[in-house]
């Protein structure tokens, strides 16, 4: 069952320039459609500044998206009203990356997990105090640990803090915006499986956020690789990994470490850096990076087409 | 943070003078020995002894019990500028600094405006428009202070307004209210207040100053600016007319630097 | 961009703010309490005759019409009709500015030339004994009131020891220099009148050392946490490394870099300089437009009044415009923008 279809998404941000100089914008977000099913994990990968952020929050609407159409639960949430937003939040959250940030550090644990109840008037005190401790009790974190500030606690232990704010309303969504790349790599697995404990409990969705190829093929169902803006391979994880066809996804896969050292991988290295998302190449915007690119990429721009059963590459020589 | 604050001889000097000060002020009446305005012709012009420590003025009143009940009016004002201004500014400085655009635009171009007079200068057309009395002087002194809170906190404001627990209470659904004063206010305060609390030394010398050239205080008032001003006619015959006032002035204002500099120090040691 | 293009985007940025400058003190003209027109006819004056005074006052008219009128004299330069000495406001502003100007001019070289170097010194020395001992004057300076300190000096050097004149630009023996700039020191030196020279430098010390002692204080303070911060970093550490001598380095190197901070804040200072005027003026009968401030609100003469703020925060304004741009002129970093 679908939950989320987004399309043909878009979000700009203008810089300005001073007056009398042209208007530019950084395009963040340049056209991006996929669709989400209910308990499905889909992961998003990409460099920094390749826009799988901005992508995140223009989904919540944290950033008033240019264009396009978010489809949650058959609604395009982008006509709804401030009132009808609000309810909708309920069902879709965010958890960040920065366990450092992501909570008031003047507030307990308790009030920055009793605010979403508070703000949706849910239930009275005691009600919430009830909801609130069993949450705590499955994150691991103790009952009488509710009254210590977030600075009390350890990395880890604040990213639990974060899951268990965006699980208090008790959402069908939640957007996870590189959950996990803040913390220790021995802290990082253990967050992971509460990610996917949490998913089998509640029969969440998730779309998982991250630069690192290994920790999205771990928890996701599906893979979406973005450059510059826009999704350039979409996969079943198994079928991307293990069958890139991209040259961008071929080149991020081949510097993964292989876990059977028999086996040989050639590295294909990419030359020239991330180009600026405010001046994108024409074409197919990985052209200049792209080892296998000929003068038809510079002015043929590739959709997003399904090559194979399920399987959804940009790129005019698949 | 209590050691920190002993391990600097200033501040600990800066707290016991404001600590003395606040003292004279609630237990005036006790501590002087005179009172404040009653003429004594008699003893007119009499150098400091022990019976009047501060000496006496061209009608024979107390300067040391004048300057004990200065002491109330110099920190009532200090204390009620400071406390009126201070929320109006946050206020402003947050909503300029949450909001942006237009209204942000609005707010600090008007703060422009207010900061592109010297502070005093203002002030003194202002209580000039408005008429010499110590009230008008506070108003005055409310009205030329509030824009500096508020660049302080829109800038501490800008600072965190995109932090990730702001982004979260806004995923939640949190109205703009809610997220003002129970997420960014709390958060970005500590500059402001600092500035408020070093403000309180430099709002006594201002109100003293507009008393001095004859806006504030009105004679027979013991406010100290308004007693300096009518000591300069005999500053050839009593030395002390002049220079007691004066120097309650400048311990009151130096003990509350001293103090703010203090707490920045505690609070913000980036500054040192 | 260009530097003139930077300047002229400058200048038309002013406009707003000065547009701003005028609503205000147009607003606060307008709270006076109680009728202008009564005021001026006193209290035997008839209905019939305020009223028409009004008329002709234009206080019957709209407020935007009030305004209009206001603008359109300012534009002029007209400030209005200085109730008390019955001059034209703008007049006497021409003949008093010139006393403050120098006087501010006097003061903040004297903050130049003793407030930097106290500054580098203290921090050069962070924690030792010259550092306490600048840090606790600095902190005194800031703290003062300068009209208290400029009487406590003028009872030491005018009436005990009497080696410094009691107050006024001149003495009333010696004959003002040609008027060139309206400026007693630079106006002698440029008529090359020596005795004239003598007598207005003479009267500058003590006002112009009163004014300077807070300022002196804030830009000691100001100068060493910028040095600080600038002692701190690796091209300084490198230029003793390489053996260079500690003046050369300091005043070489590190107050290069130190500058620019202590620029923006010798503008804020400028202001406070100008404002002090008002309070330090009157302590010297200095005949600047301090003084003739604090005349005009006691003789409540309020176009006199609005005309010195209004000129003020102007040159104010200005200052701080040109030190913008020097800003601009000496850190090769920032581009016009």
């Amino acid at each position: 069952m679908t939950l989320l279809e987004i399309k043909n998404l878009k979000q700009h941000f203008p810089i300005s320039k001073g007056f009398l100089s042209e208007k530019k914008y950084v395009k963040a977000v340049d056209g991006v459609s996929f669709t989400l099913n209910k308990g499905e994990t889909l992961g998003i990968v990409g460099e920094s500044g390749c826009g799988k952020s901005s992508l995140g929050r223009s989904i919540l609407r944290l950033a008033e998206p240019t264009s396009g159409e978010i489809k949650f639960k058959g609604q395009d949430i982008l006509k709804f009203n401030r009132k009808q937003m609000k309810n909708i939040r309920k069902d879709m959250q965010i958890v960040f990356q920065d366990p450092y940030a992501s909570l008031n550090p003047r507030s307990t644990i308790r009030s920055i997990l009793e605010a979403p109840l508070k703000i949706h008037g849910i239930g009275n005190r005691e009600e919430r105090m009830k909801l609130i401790e069993s949450l705590v009790e499955k994150i691991g974190i103790r009952k009488d640990q509710l009254d210590n500030y977030p600075h009390e606690f350890s990395g880890g232990q604040r990213q639990r803090i974060g899951i268990a704010r965006a699980l208090t309303l008790n959402p069908d969504l939640i957007i996870a915006d590189e959950p996990v790349s803040a913390l220790d790599v021995s802290v990082q697995s253990q967050v992971l499986n509460l990610f996917v404990e949490l998913q089998k409990e509640f029969n969440l969705s998730y779309i998982f956020i991250s630069h690192d190829l290994s920790v999205v093929q771990h928890i996701s169902d599906r893979v979406a690789v973005m450059y510059l803006g826009k999704i350039v391979e979409l996969a079943h994880v198994d079928q991307l990994y293990q069958n890139p066809l991209h040259p961008y996804t071929k080149s991020l896969l081949s510097a993964l470490p292989i876990p059977d050292p028999s086996q040989k991988r050639e590295r294909i290295i990419l030359e020239g850096d991330l180009p600026s998302p405010i001046n994108p190449p024409t074409g197919c915007a990985f052209h200049t990076r792209c080892p296998v690119a000929t003068s038809d990429c510079r002015t043929e721009t590739p959709a997003l087409r399904e090559k194979q059963f399920g399987h959804w590459a940009a790129c005019i020589y698949v | 943070m209590f050691r920190r604050l002993v391990s600097s001889p200033l501040t600990v000097f800066g707290f016991l003078v404001v600590f003395i000060l606040v003292i004279t002020a609630l237990f005036a009446p006790l501590i002087a020995t005179h009172s404040p305005t009653e003429v004594n012709i008699v003893n007119k012009l009499q150098p400091p002894s022990q019976e009047h420590i501060f000496g006496t003025d061209e009608v024979g009143r107390d300067i040391f019990s004048r300057i004990v009940h200065g002491t109330r009016i110099s920190l009532k004002i200090g204390f009620l500028v400071v406390i009126l201004s201070f929320p109006v500014g946050t206020i402003l400085g947050a909503i300029a600094g949450y909001f942006g655009g237009i209204v942000d635009q609005f707010i600090m171009r008007t703060t422009d405006i207010f900061l592109s007079f010297p502070g005093i200068i203002l002030a003194m057309s202002i209580a000039a428009a408005l008429g010499p009395s110590i009230e008008n002087v506070l108003l005055a002194l409310v009205i030329v202070w509030w824009p500096w809170y508020t660049r302080i906190v829109r800038s501490s404001v800008l600072a965190i307004k995109n932090a990730e627990f702001i982004e979260s209470a806004r995923a939640l659904g949190a109205n703009p209210f809610r997220i003002l004063f129970k997420e960014i206010l709390p958060n970005s305060i500590a500059p402001a207040s600092i500035q408020a609390s070093l403000d309180f030394g430099f709002v006594i010398l201002a109100a003293a100053g507009l008393s001095f050239i004859g806006l504030g205080a009105q004679p027979p008032s013991p406010e100290w600016g308004a007693m300096l001003s009518s000591s300069r006619e005999i500053l050839r015959e009593a030395w002390w007319a002049a220079t007691f006032p004066g120097l309650a002035i400048l311990f009151t204002v130096l003990g509350f630097n001293l103090l703010g500099d203090g707490l920045r120090d505690i609070l913000d040691p980036k500054q040192r | 961009m260009g530097a003139i293009r930077f300047i002229v985007k400058r200048l038309i940025l002013m406009l707003p703010i000065l547009l701003g400058i005028t609503i205000l003190t147009f607003f606060i003209s307008n709270t006076i309490p109680g009728d202008p027109a009564r005021l001026i006819l006193g209290p035997k004056a008839t209905p019939e005759g305020i009223e028409r005074l009004r008329e002709e006052m234009g206080l019957n008219d709209p407020i935007y019409v009030q305004y209009g009128k206001y603008m359109y004299g300012l534009v002029q330069g007209d400030f209005g009709k200085s109730t008390y000495s019955q001059q034209a406001v703008s007049e006497d502003l021409k003949r008093y500015f010139p006393a403050t100007f120098e006087l501010t001019l006097f003061s903040m070289f004297l903050t130049v030339l003793i407030g930097i170097p106290f500054g580098i010194i203290s921090a050069n020395k962070k924690d030792k004994i010259p550092d306490q001992i600048t840090r606790f004057m600095a902190l005194t300076g800031v703290a003062m009131p300068a009209f208290w300190l400029g009487i406590i000096l003028l009872l030491f050097f005018y009436l005990k020891i009497g080696i410094l004149p009691g107050g006024g630009r001149i003495d009333s023996w010696v004959s003002p220099p040609e008027a060139i700039t309206g400026m007693y020191t630079i106006d002698s030196l440029l008529t090359g009148n020596w005795e004239a020279l003598k007598s207005s430098l003479i009267h500058l010390i003590l006002p112009g050392f009163t004014q300077a002692a807070v300022t002196i204080g804030m830009i000691t303070r100001m100068t060493r946490s910028s040095m600080l911060e600038v002692l701190r970093s690796d091209y300084i550490r490198t230029a003793y490394a390489k053996g260079g001598s500690e003046n050369r380095v300091l005043y070489g190197h590190a107050l290069q870099n130190g500058m620019m901070p202590i620029l923006t804040l010798m503008g804020m200072t400028f202001g406070h300089a100008l404002g002090g005027s008002v309070l330090v003026e009157s302590v010297f009968s200095w005949p600047g437009l301090g003084r003739y401030a604090v005349n005009a609100i006691n003789y409540l003469d309020f176009p006199a009044v609005m005309g010195v703020t209004i000129l003020i925060a102007v040159l104010f304004i200005t200052v701080n415009l040109i030190i913008d741009i020097l800003y601009h002129v000496i850190d090769p970093r920032l581009k016009y923008e």
